[in-house]
């Protein structure tokens, strides 16, 4: 068959590569979310919802599991019984598929598994590219083959798929996370018929005889003893021996078949060459290329890239190198602390040192170095591979060096040359630096599909992200050209061809012109200010660039026309306008058409208005677009304000600050803490100012209530009682009002707001009861435009918090009203505009938080709560707050259990110490010490003023004992303990960890952030999820019911459990709050959070979780053992009978919608049934409360 | 009996119409409307500033959030086709034509002058027998004068007639100068029938929660009167098909609008109340009437009590006011 003829061109990420061929190849899926590698199970569920057929007609089956753990399982189960089967996953997933590997390879199963590889956690999580975590499955008899870029993701993932068939060694096929997993790049795709071709139907008829089957029954997974267990571990080796060739016998029919070619070890470079560097995954790309730069220049180098590492193939690796290799420099993307070296380098030794031995090496032993470099998808450019090169030309190169980071304090570090540069001058670099709300990277995406598939040209995009959810920039890196663009790193300082700046604020936070080549273009969107003013606007650093590097200048003011044309704050198609206009990679008039044909692909579907709006967003750029007259000098003294203020502490000015500016590569080892420990308090000193809208106070019209602080998703709404004097030295207009309580006369109450931190979601004036009697639409609280009042908000709020807290043993805190004076430890976190979850946190911070120890299951939770550069836990006047601790995700309960297991020891030990030395202390002392009740505030206060005392009373004593309870002393003062994650965590993965530590009895709380769906991950589908919403996984709509964890745990009688809604009813969420902690055993608070994937317009979100809970899908309740064990009924119903339709409730949520605009008999049966659940949970809890759970009920736990 | 009648040239067994509500959302209902005797059925009204609405936020909320964090580069999976716009609508006319035997009318309610253009053709395209604009214009500025609102809706009504091949009915509101001024102008647009009159969504407020609140009430027999009127004044005097709606709850109602000179009756609110079924019982009902008068077609009955055909026209106009005014007042005693 000649199929090269038939080539097809594709515009794809190489995630999308991989589950190309997964879907086309195989009959069931089993997935489980995790970066990077969801996109790949998300590809196959939609094509499965859409019907697609694999290669032989069936449809696969995509099923998501609990875990990873629980995906591996269902593999090994679908291998077993005959199915072709895969799964998807990364980093910790893969880890957590360890066991099923061992055995899925014991067994000899065919399958293979895609994996963008991605960082093991370990001083601190990353969701990064790194080789971490394939080379921790190294050992469990899966082959492990490997691909560089997009192109050899699909090619190589159809030689494992046909390598693994023929030769019955299940396959890991990796790739690196985000740089290849998503990395654009125009690439041929692998055609059905070619997949045939590789694929012969006798290996899968094989596959279905091996199967189980009741009509022909055997026996698999026997226990074996001593006798044979070895033996029989041994049987396996001809299978592993035969591997290698099966591989490359499939690579050259591959070739045969498309005219690419693989080899299990590659070489590349001068067939002289001395100095070689062995390594795999996307680094080899940027090796080769670096290689052929230097080959053209004369230098005897060359690479050897590692496609297949297991089974590593000594033989067919000696060959692959050049006769007249001197210095191997063999580089690893993973670290292995202790080992003599790592993984790759190891076995490079091992393989030359056996040849040597053995006589049989056909070169001299060369000297072999290793060396670390890309961890996290730390940049590895053609500088590095230089620096290698030029290391290996030493006399004596370093061993076990890094390349790519500045290490000052075990100095392996490599120097390199950032300016030694490899890319033709054919090849057209861009960089767009926009915001995530302004819709840049969706358009550069359009842009590369335009020019890859309307063109000649290839096209490569690359998309960069901070780790905000709200406001957060992007930046996007696009490459074009005539040859192929092999360059898997970011664009380079002195670079790019094109540098676009889509928002005006960037220029003063990220210097991003040092990217421009010399005589490159600069385009800007100049909003606020029009073109023909904005020159005078900009920083001087800025004018000076432009002017030094001869930058040909663009301006529009974008969001203006966006506006005017209907797009809202979106200014993508404008500026992508601009880009085809100016940039000349098209011609003009050609480019305009392709954008607008373009347009009408991506938003057709969504109806013809919105292309209507683009197409006029377009004609309307092309009028607007100035270019600006450059002066031969600049015309400002306006330099870049600092980034953070001069009082920000040491560490913050030193580090923070400096990842802050998008210079975090720059900082050296030594900057960092030896064991991931961060300060907290941080997000403090990152003033963002995203909201162009921020409240403002009206104290005439405030009644006081607190609804305003309670719901600020980012707690930038405080407040507090101060006395008349205390104002005495108050800015100019800073706005206070009368106490109202006429307990308190006198008092004057004052409502901060931190307006450069507020991200403008405007809750706060939906949650404000407060109507002005004369205009109803004015409350007492109101967005207003931010600039105006700027300069006069800062002001207020530095002064707001120079004024005293109030005392919070004086406050009720199971009031709204009060809690508002309690201080909040959480603050100005990078959540979402209008987060439903922080609230909750926030309120947890303020109810216990100098005595809070959190336990974080990885999440938006852990992302908001502990993703750098800055971090939102902060501490009170006495520096105390919530202490925080990120795990993992399955593990998180069992984690905060560990924390409780530690305090209830050193509480005893130190107890135990306290009667030991009675005699010293004071019966006194000791007494009140062990026995003072430390249910209240105040009795809190109390006894960590006894603490203070019993420090003072050991000071100076140096026996065992004494030095011993002074380490533990406080442990004595009650501990508040919170396992804290995202019903991803609690519904699913952390289910099993979660239901053991509450059935432990011992004093640990949970607080279940529900979402209803993964949010972090980008809204995959958990058993959380409602019946008839729409979330990936679940693409045709969740079919079965959404799992009721609240009455699991009331089933165990001595777990106090509530179900919440700030919304609907803030009073019983703190109740809940308050009641789950003073209980003196398990926890389990689970809180509804409206959530941007629900696809609502989120200043309504505390509108949706009331009406979620008057439909009934959301029933508030509290149960409290502590009732029963006083004869009372532990359940109570806070919630009202259902009174809405829950389609009243749903269908203002796009995750419901969307299924009605699709599939609306689909919709119309899922809805009816998640009526008939509402209805029928509504009956059983009824039931279960009328039947006076006490009477059921297991006595109280401990 | 032969309840026949024609509607714009359209001929129907019965003058019975259910007109535009959420009962033609279903092609069951639709198809239990034709069971219980209906002489054609007025589809739900497409608005266009829905559709703009519902397509914006569609495009905004499944993108709010995309493409601006590395975890989470979207939050929907990606499902294909949406029926925004009206995709849904054309395809229940599509079927509802194929189904029913009885004719199917479109309704329409604009905005801009390409989107009344566009829809009416798709309507007309989806294979409606007729079309209704339903025209709802709010007066709010004060700058605008009578006769620019009237243009308003003479400028549509030109816009789609000249567009579409199938008749074209125009709803309106009782809320014009000169009723009979305006019908002819509506008349000499180009539409064939005048459909009386249009209930407005009148807003509320909520005094709890200090709101404005807007919902829509079911009509009260009472509110016939208002179509009673007009239709009997307009009878004879505009050469369009006359169609009554609002407050018509029975088939003596119905008897009352056809006197006046209805060509046909359109029913919701009854409906809406009393199920499907109660279209069979107000037909029975015109039936028995007719009976008893010795009615024998509803032709014979048509505009019977017009204003032109009763004794004393005067009836309809300021000097019935009055006299009502008068015996209401010897009535109660007043003034």
């Amino acid at each position: 068959m000649d199929t090269k003829n038939t080539k097809r061109i594709a515009i794809m990420d190489g995630n999308e590569a991989a589950a190309h061929i997964a879907y086309k190849t195989n009959e069931v899926c089993a997935i489980y979310p995790i970066t990077p590698s969801s996109p790949m199970g998300e590809w196959a569920d939609e094509w499965a919802a859409e019907g697609r057929p694999n290669i032989w007609g069936s449809v696969p089956t995509v099923v998501e599991l609990q875990s990873e753990g629980g995906a591996s399982g269902a593999v090994h189960g679908a291998l077993q019984t005959g199915a072709l089967t895969t799964t998807f996953t990364a980093s910790q997933g893969l880890l957590l598929m360890i066991p099923n590997m061992y055995k899925i390879a014991g067994e000899l199963n065919s399958t293979v598994f895609h994996v963008s590889a991605r960082t093991v956690a370990t001083h601190a999580l990353s969701i990064f590219g790194d080789h971490s975590d394939v080379m921790a499955v190294r050992q469990t008899g899966f082959a492990l083959l490997c691909s560089g870029s997009v192109q050899e993701v699909m090619d190589l993932a159809l030689i494992a798929q046909a390598s693994t068939l023929e030769s019955r060694v299940p396959f890991l096929h990796f790739f690196d996370g985000f740089r290849t997993s998503h990395e654009v790049q125009k690439i041929e795709l692998v055609t059905d018929d070619v997949i045939r071709a590789m694929i012969s139907d006798e290996w899968v008829l094989a596959h279905r005889r091996r199967a189980l089957s009741p009509d022909r029954p055997i026996l698999r997974g026997t226990a074996q003893n001593p006798d044979v267990f070895f033996q029989a571990r041994e049987r396996c080796n001809p299978y592993y021996q035969r591997c290698p060739a099966i591989v490359q016998k499939a690579m050259d029919r591959f070739a045969e078949l498309t005219g690419r070619t693989y080899h299990l070890f590659d070489y590349f470079g001068a067939p002289d060459a001395e100095r070689v560097i062995v390594l795999m995954g996307s680094g080899g790309e940027t090796a080769h290329a670096t290689v052929n730069a230097l080959v053209a220049r004369g230098e005897k180098v060359g690479v050897v890239r590692v496609r297949l590492y297991r089974p590593f193939s000594v033989d067919h690796f000696i060959a692959a190198l050049p006769r007249t290799v001197r210095a191997i420099a063999v580089l690893d993307r993973t670290k292995e602390p202790g080992a003599a070296g790592e993984p790759l380098y190891e076995d490079v030794l091992t393989a030359l040192g056996e040849q040597l031995v053995a006589g049989k090496l056909p070169f001299p032993m060369p000297k072999v170095v290793g060396g670390r470099y890309g961890l996290s998808s730390k940049e590895f450019t053609p500088a590095m591979v230089k620096a290698v090169f030029d290391e290996l030309a030493c006399p004596s190169p370093r061993n076990h060096f890094t390349v790519g980071i500045h290490d000052d304090v075990t100095h392996t570090s490599l120097e390199w040359d950032p300016s030694f540069m490899i890319e033709p001058d054919s090849v057209f670099r861009g960089m767009f630096f926009g915001l995530g709300a302004d819709g840049t990277v969706g358009a550069n995406k359009n842009s590369i599909k335009i020019i890859g598939e309307e063109t000649d040209m290839y096209a490569q995009g690359y998309f960069v992200y901070d780790s905000k959810k709200a406001g957060s920039r992007t930046v996007s890196h696009l490459r074009f050209g005539p040859e192929p663009l092999p360059y898997p790193y970011l664009i380079e300082e002195n670079s790019a061809n094109f540098v676009a700046c889509h928002q005006f604020v960037f220029l003063d936070q990220v210097d991003m012109l040092k990217f421009a080549k010399p005589g490159g273009v600069f385009l800007l969107n100049s909003s606020p200010w029009k073109p023909e003013e904005v020159w005078n606007q900009l920083p001087r650093p800025v004018q000076e660039q432009i002017i030094q590097k001869r930058l040909k200048f663009y301006a529009i003011d974008a969001s203006r026309v966006a506006l005017e044309a209907g797009m809202g704050s979106r200014v993508n198609t404008i500026m992508q306008t601009c880009f085809f206009a100016i940039s000349g990679v098209l011609p003009r008039e050609e480019a305009i058409g392709k954008i607008k044909a373009a347009i009408r692909k991506t938003y057709g579907r969504k109806g013809e208005e919105i292309v209507q709006k683009n197409f006029r967003a377009v004609d309307m750029t092309l009028d607007n677009l100035r270019e600006i007259p450059v002066p031969a000098a600049p015309t400002t003294t306006r330099e870049r304000p600092p980034t953070v203020p001069p009082e920000a502490p040491e560490f913050v000015h030193k580090v923070v600050a400096t990842i802050m500016e998008g210079r975090g590569d720059e900082l050296p080892v030594s900057a960092f803490p030896e064991d991931g420990t961060f300060p907290t308090a941080t997000t403090q000193w990152e003033k963002r100012n995203i909201s162009l809208f921020v409240p403002l106070w009206d104290p005439e019209e405030c009644i006081q209530c607190g609804q305003c602080s309670l719901v600020c998703p980012h707690s930038c709404i405080r407040a507090k009682l101060v006395g008349p004097e205390q104002l005495a030295g108050a800015p100019e207009g800073f706005p206070s009002a009368e106490w109202r309580d006429k307990s308190k006369p006198g008092l004057r109450y004052v409502l901060g707001v931190a307006i450069e931190d507020c991200t403008g979601c405007a809750l706060c004036v939906e949650a404000c009861p407060k109507k002005s009697k004369t205009k109803v639409g004015h409350k007492a609280i109101n967005m207003v435009e931010k600039q105006p009042i700027y300069e006069m908000g800062r002001r207020h709020w530095s002064f707001f918090l120079s004024l005293p807290d109030v005392d919070r043993s004086q406050l009720d805190l199971s009031s709204v009203r009060d809690l508002q004076f309690a201080r909040p430890l959480f603050e100005f976190s990078g959540a979402c505009t209008g987060c439903g979850e922080t609230p909750y946190v926030r309120i947890l911070t303020q109810l216990f938080g100098d005595r809070l120890l959190i336990a974080n299951a990885t999440g938006c939770s852990s992302i908001y709560g502990g993703n750098l550069p800055t971090t939102p836990y902060c501490t009170d006047a006495h520096g105390r707050g919530p202490t925080w601790s990120n795990s993992l995700f399955e593990d998180n309960a069992e984690f905060g259990y560990g924390f409780r297991l530690t305090i209830d020891q050193h509480a005893g030990w130190a107890v135990q110490l306290l009667q030991k030395l009675r005699p010293h202390l004071g019966d006194d002392l000791v007494d009140e010490l062990i026995h003072a009740p430390q249910r209240t505030e105040a009795e809190i206060v109390a006894q960590r003023a006894r603490v203070a005392e019993l420090r003072r009373r050991l000071a100076g004593r140096m026996d065992p004992d004494s030095r011993h309870l002074e380490a533990v002393a406080d442990h004595l003062v009650r501990r508040s303990v919170w396992v804290v994650g995202g019903d991803g965590w609690a519904y699913d993965i952390g289910y099993g960890g979660l239901d053991h530590v509450l059935a432990s009895g011992r004093n640990v709380n949970a607080l279940v952030l529900d979402t209803e769906v993964y949010s972090n991950t980008g809204g995959q589908a958990s058993k959380a999820t409602p019946r008839g919403a729409v979330a990936k996984f679940a693409a045709a709509g969740k079919p079965a019911i959404k799992k009721d964890l609240g009455m699991m745990a009331m089933c165990y009688g001595n777990i106090y459990v509530a179900r919440i809604a700030l919304g609907a009813n803030p009073r019983q969420a703190l109740q809940a709050f308050l009641e789950a902690e003073a209980y003196e055993g398990p926890s389990l608070i689970i809180a509804y959070c409206h959530c941007i994937a629900h696809g609502i317009n989120m200043q309504k979100g505390l509108e949706q979780q009331k009406l979620a809970v008057q439909c009934g899908h959301w029933v508030l309740f509290r149960y409290n053992p502590a009732l029963a064990a006083q004869g009372r009924n532990p359940l109570t119903i806070d919630s009202k009978p259902p009174s809405i339709p829950v389609k009243d409730y749903a269908y203002n949520e796009t995750r419901y919608k969307m299924l009605a605009l699709s599939r609306p008999k689909d919709a119309e049966r899922l809805i009816q049934l998640a009526q008939a659940d509402v209805e029928q949970r509504w009956k059983l809890y009824q039931r279960w409360m009328q039947e006076d759970m006490a009477t059921v009920a297991h006595p109280a736990g401990q | 009996m032969d309840l026949t009648t024609t509607y714009m040239g359209i001929k129907l067994r019965n003058p019975f119409v259910p007109s535009a509500s959420p009962l033609s959302q279903r092609l069951d209902d639709l198809r239990r409307l034709e069971d219980a005797g209906a002489g054609a059925v007025v589809m739900f009204s497409i608005f266009e500033e829905q559709i703009h609405h519902d397509m914006e936020a569609l495009d905004h909320l499944l993108s709010a959030g995309a493409e601006s964090y590395a975890e989470a580069r979207s939050y929907f999976p990606d499902i294909g086709e949406y029926q925004v716009g009206p995709t849904q609508y054309l395809d229940l006319i599509h079927q509802a034509r194929q189904s029913l035997s009885i004719p199917v009318i479109g309704s329409l309610n604009g905005v801009s002058h390409e989107g009344w253009i566009t829809y009416a053709k798709q309507i007309e395209e989806a294979g409606a027998h007729a079309l209704e604009l339903n025209v709802y214009y709010i007066a709010t500025d004060p700058a605008k004068s009578g006769v620019e609102v009237e243009q308003l809706y003479l400028d549509v009504i030109s816009a789609v007639t000249a567009t579409v091949r199938i008749p074209v009915a125009v709803k309106i509101g009782p809320f014009f100068s000169s009723i009979p001024h305006m019908a002819r102008q509506v008349e000499q647009a180009g539409a064939r029938g005048l459909v009386m009159f249009n209930r407005f969504y009148q807003p509320d407020f909520d005094l709890d929660e200090m709101e404005v609140r807007s919902d829509l009430q079911l009509s009260t027999a009472w509110e016939m009167r208002l179509p009673l009127r007009w239709i009997a004044i307009l009878f004879g005097r505009v050469n369009l098909s006359l169609a009554a709606t609002t407050g018509v709850h029975s088939g003596l109602d119905a008897a009352k609008l056809i006197l006046a000179g209805a060509d046909v009756v359109q029913v919701c609110s009854a409906l809406l109340r009393n199920g499907i079924g109660h279209l069979r019982t107000m037909i029975q009902e015109l039936e028995a009437w007719m009976t008893s008068k010795d009615y024998d077609s509803v032709g014979q009955m048509r505009g019977a009590m017009s204003q032109r055909a009763v004794a004393n026209p005067a009836a309809f106009e300021r000097a019935n006011y009055i006299r009502i005014l008068e015996e209401y007042k010897a009535k109660y005693a007043l003034g």
